[in-house]
């Protein structure tokens, strides 16, 4: 679906990207001053890569061997900018329609659709200045929606927010990555963003992209160190809602084989969620332990420990079909005895798992 | 009562002043914006002599602009005489080479306002209507331009202002020819030379001045207007 291989120059900054994916949304990850933006702006047309290939649902976008460059207006890639770039002389109407009566663009998704879907009845007639900032941004993304694009690029469209508007916004993003229809790349240097919505990652590190795959596998691996985040790394559980405690407001939620429990979110029996499960709430015991306020304790197996130099250690434990991250001390990996194949406990306090770690399921 | 009307050759000055300060106007000012926009939005070899050339009338004596104007434009200048034979315009002593030399005099002090008003545009806008399928011209038409109005109507209004009171070119060009290339400022500057020409140059002193006013005021109306239209909130 999105098949990018390309090399380019951008300033001081050297590009060289490959990855494939198959649709749904794709997360471009990486730190500030990764070539992010650069390498969406290669995607969409607005930079010319020195060499390589660009192709999106078969279609080739850039081609440096057959000479094929596409102009940005033929592309048909939505851009939702980081910093909106809505017109600031037209209505929100105007900029609606803009793919329309300027770009000619024949739209298959009626304006209706995408009103109701970003919630933007009551903005139609107002100017771009009277909005805030996550307003100006759902435009931006209806925006795009309605110029009929084969891709949808998002830079990084919550980076210029708050807080506050980013919770405002994140429920829209979660409905459009999921009723979209098309194939989404969103660029972002927030873990918590890309694993609540993307089922593709693309890493991207000093303008190379070190690894990419589906969002689990990649975000168990220990080995891709600073490129995925050190504070914030973390294993995505995906399950299902059993029932919710409404006496102690707690969710069980079935991760196949295993129970966790987590605070009240909701969420009706049968739905599926996926859960952010950070390394560093993790914790391991080798034996059951007593007298404890953990709630979270599951029966896993270490699957490998990477020792860094410093005071910590990554160990990745699977559980049932699933694979949990644990960063503890080296120290404790010694003092335990812990290594591959031992029968470990999980340790998971319900209360580390709070709203920004879980989800809907994606597409 | 007699006072207040105008006598035929002052209303002849006064029409043949608006005339062709419109005509400058018009032709000049599409080209300044073209010129503006290429200087504000490329960096191209040249950028640079071009910048220079565009200003040129504004550091040159008047009256050197208007005798570079007569040898090139004149019956038998290089591009006189071309224009001449294959499109039968002329321009020497006529009031069309009136309009040329106000053009060419007003067109430094057009170009500079609309530059700095496109260079005001966030380029990156024209990048956002691109990716919605507009081409580079529609992009510039629906978002740029619109956008840049305001400084295009300033420089619009100092480039008509120009051209109204221009002199020093337009006589070394085209002469001081009653009813063709006599315009305001000439017939005042005739008015001055004659010795019983004081009321005469008083009376022309006011009506320019309350043309110059009339448009002042109107062009500020319309500016207010534009700003609204395009500030949104905070018009």
């Amino acid at each position: 679906m999105l098949d990018v291989d390309i090399k380019g120059q951008v300033g001081a900054l050297a590009l060289t990207a490959r990855f494939k994916s198959e649709g749904g949304v794709t997360s471009l990850f990486g730190q500030s001053g990764a070539g992010k933006t650069s390498l969406t702006n290669m995607i969409a047309g607005l930079i010319r890569p020195i060499s390589g290939r660009i192709t999106v649902n078969g279609t080739t976008l850039f081609d440096a061997d057959k000479n094929i460059n596409l102009a940005v207006q033929a592309r048909r890639i939505g851009h939702v900018f980081q910093d909106a770039r809505l017109f600031p002389h037209m209505s929100v109407r105007s900029n609606l329609t803009y793919a329309r009566w300027a770009g000619r663009r024949k739209t298959t998704r009626s304006m209706d659709e995408v009103v109701q879907l970003l919630g933007l009845q009551p903005l139609l007639s107002r100017k771009p200045a009277t909005l805030s900032g996550g307003e100006r941004q759902r435009v931006a993304i209806g925006r795009a929606l309605l110029s009929d694009p084969r891709l949808l690029i998002m830079d990084e469209p919550l980076a210029n927010l708050d807080q506050a508007r980013r919770n405002d916004i994140l429920p829209y993003l979660d409905r459009l990555c999921a009723e979209a229809g098309i194939p989404i790349l969103y660029v972002s240097h927030s873990i918590e963003e890309v694993a609540r919505l993307s089922q593709t990652l693309v890493i991207l590190s000093d303008g190379q992209t070190p690894a990419y795959g589906p969002v689990a596998e990649l975000l168990a691996r220990t080995d891709l160190g600073k490129a995925t985040g050190r504070h914030e790394a973390g294993a995505l559980l995906e399950g299902t809602v059993c029932h919710t405690d409404s006496e102690w407001g707690l969710t069980h939620i079935d991760i196949g084989g295993a129970t966790i429990q987590i605070p009240d979110l909701g969420a009706a029996p049968g739905e599926p969620i996926r859960l952010r499960i950070r390394a560093r709430d993790v914790a391991l015991a080798t034996e059951a332990p007593k007298g404890l306020s953990i709630r979270n304790r599951l029966e896993g197996t270490i699957r490998s420990i990477s020792e860094e130099s410093g005071p910590y250690a990554e160990i990745l434990c699977s559980v049932g079909e699933q694979t949990i991250r644990a960063r503890i001390t080296r120290a404790s990996v010694a003092d335990l005895g812990l290594e591959v194949g031992k029968k470990v406990t999980v340790l998971i306090k319900s209360v580390a798992i709070d709203k920004r770690q879980r989800a809907p399921v994606p597409g | 009562m007699d006072f207040l009307t105008l006598q035929p050759a002052e209303w002849q000055a006064l029409l043949l002043t608006l005339r062709v300060a419109a005509a400058a106007l018009l032709v000049a000012l599409p080209l300044a914006v073209m010129v503006a926009y290429g200087l504000a939005r490329y960096r191209f070899p040249g950028h640079g002599v071009v910048n220079a050339l565009v200003h040129l009338p504004l550091v040159l004596p008047p009256v050197v602009t208007g005798y570079v104007l007569l040898l090139a434009f004149g019956r038998n200048g290089p591009v006189g005489s071309v224009l001449r034979e294959t499109f039968g315009i002329t321009f020497a002593f006529n009031w069309t080479g009136a309009a040329l030399a106000a053009g060419v005099m007003a067109f430094p002090l057009m170009v500079r306002p609309i530059r700095l008003s496109f260079e005001a545009v966030d380029p990156k806008l024209e990048d956002a209507a691109r990716s919605l399928g507009a081409l580079r011209l529609v992009s510039f038409l629906t978002v740029t331009l619109p956008l840049a109005l305001p400084g295009i109507l300033g420089g619009a209004i100092l480039g008509f202002a120009k051209a109204m009171g221009e002199f020093g070119a337009t006589i070394t060009f085209v002469s001081n020819i009653p009813g063709e290339t006599r315009t305001l400022a000439l017939a005042l500057y005739t008015a001055t030379q004659s010795p019983s020409g004081d009321v005469a140059a008083f009376r022309l002193t006011i009506i320019a001045t309350i043309v110059a006013f009339g448009a002042l005021i109107a062009s500020e109306l319309l500016a207010r207007r534009l700003r609204k239209r395009l500030g949104g909130a905070d018009a």
